[in-house]
């Protein structure tokens, strides 16, 4: 839920990354953030396992610039990917304003796509929300790697409605900005639109 | 489509701000802060030092999220408030309603008192935010909004 305080004229919204485990979420983040000068970001928090996989979530502040002399703030917020993380996703997805679906490209990981993707649907409709309503932008990562699965049939088999479809490669920051731009505006229009 | 913005007004910020801010000096708080359930920050009084706040408030509404799912699973609805007690600091969280009241005090203050303040804070704090819900959908819609204004090139100026 976007949450605006007139008195520090402040736009707070929360956009979450989703995916299957090791898809990239994570590192979407850590690269916007090694990418943002200071002024514009929060710390990187991350709560995750010993073995660096995220456990309840990452999270940093990112703030974009005023609109009509409002501050835009972002919170953006990635999910644990494991299937058996499911209560913790759960909880992130609380109050979304835009989700990111951060595919893997991998052949081998094209049905941990679609049971993530289900999940995500089913999670948001636990939620009170309709994927189809909501702000929504896909991802596909991993575009570098030799054993991927063809552009359209990723997309044929992902796509849910009209979303913007980015090809990325999160490690290197290829398409992690236009993701990002993405889902930010759509957004901001519902803003508009409410 | 996303729920509909939660809008604080200037005046509804004030009261919120002298409510914690009374509550601070009654429990001889380092610093209360007002969270929505979210994890975004709505106010805060005392003192931060150089604590990001912005995480903060981020971490106890997971926190809050957390217990309160933990709290389902052995039978409780919800548990109302979350203690957690360290060597100098310690940190109170009550539930009210969509925000947390979040406490953070030392060895100036006690556990007793601080529960005892801020039970009645919080019933100051619910009328506030109640107020404020009601009127969230009436002004981001209304004549007032500066938002239904928000051009194209106002986003894309971000962007640039």
């Amino acid at each position: 839920m976007t949450f605006i305080n007139y008195a520090s004229r402040e736009i707070n919204c929360k956009i979450v990354y989703y995916g299957p485990g090791l898809c990239g979420k994570t590192t979407n983040l850590q690269y916007i953030y090694d990418s943002t000068a200071k002024e514009a970001k929060g710390k990187l928090i991350s709560l995750a396992t010993e073995t660096d996989r995220t456990l309840f979530f990452d999270f940093m502040p990112l703030e974009l610039g005023t609109v009509r002399g409002f501050k835009t703030r972002f919170h953006l917020y990635t999910v644990p990917g494991q299937v058996y993380y499911d209560a913790s996703r759960k909880l992130i997805l609380k109050g979304v304003d835009g989700v990111v679906f951060v595919a893997d490209s991998q052949e081998e990981r094209f049905d941990a796509n679609i049971e993530s993707l289900y999940n995500l649907e089913e999670n948001l409709a636990t939620q009170g929300y309709d994927l189809m309503k909501l702000p929504y932008v896909l991802q596909l990562n991993k575009r570098d790697l030799p054993n991927i699965v063809p552009l359209e049939d990723l997309t044929n088999e992902l796509r849910r409605k009209d979303e913007p479809v980015f090809e990325a490669v999160a490690v290197n920051g290829t398409g992690v900005f236009d993701t990002l731009k993405a889902v930010a505006k759509q957004v901001l229009t519902e803003l508009r639109k409410s | 489509m996303a729920q509909l913005p939660f809008i604080i007004q200037e005046h509804q910020f004030q009261q919120l701000k002298s409510v914690i801010a009374r509550l601070c000096v009654e429990c001889a708080a380092r610093v209360v802060f007002l969270v929505d359930r979210d994890g975004q920050m709505i106010a805060i009084h005392g003192d931060i030092g150089d604590m990001d706040t912005t995480s903060f408030a981020s971490l106890a509404a997971g926190n809050v999220a957390a217990t309160s799912s933990m709290a389902k699973l052995i039978g409780e609805d919800v548990f109302p408030s979350v203690v957690h007690e360290g060597e100098r600091e310690s940190i109170f969280i009550s539930v009210i309603g969509r925000s947390l009241l979040v406490v953070v005090f030392d060895e100036r203050s006690t556990l007793g008192l601080v529960k005892i303040r801020a039970k009645k804070a919080s019933y100051e704090v619910a009328a506030i935010l109640e107020a404020a819900i009601k009127d969230s959908a009436a002004f981001s819609t209304g004549p007032n909004s500066v938002f239904a204004e928000i051009t194209d090139e106002d986003i894309d100026s971000l962007f640039s």
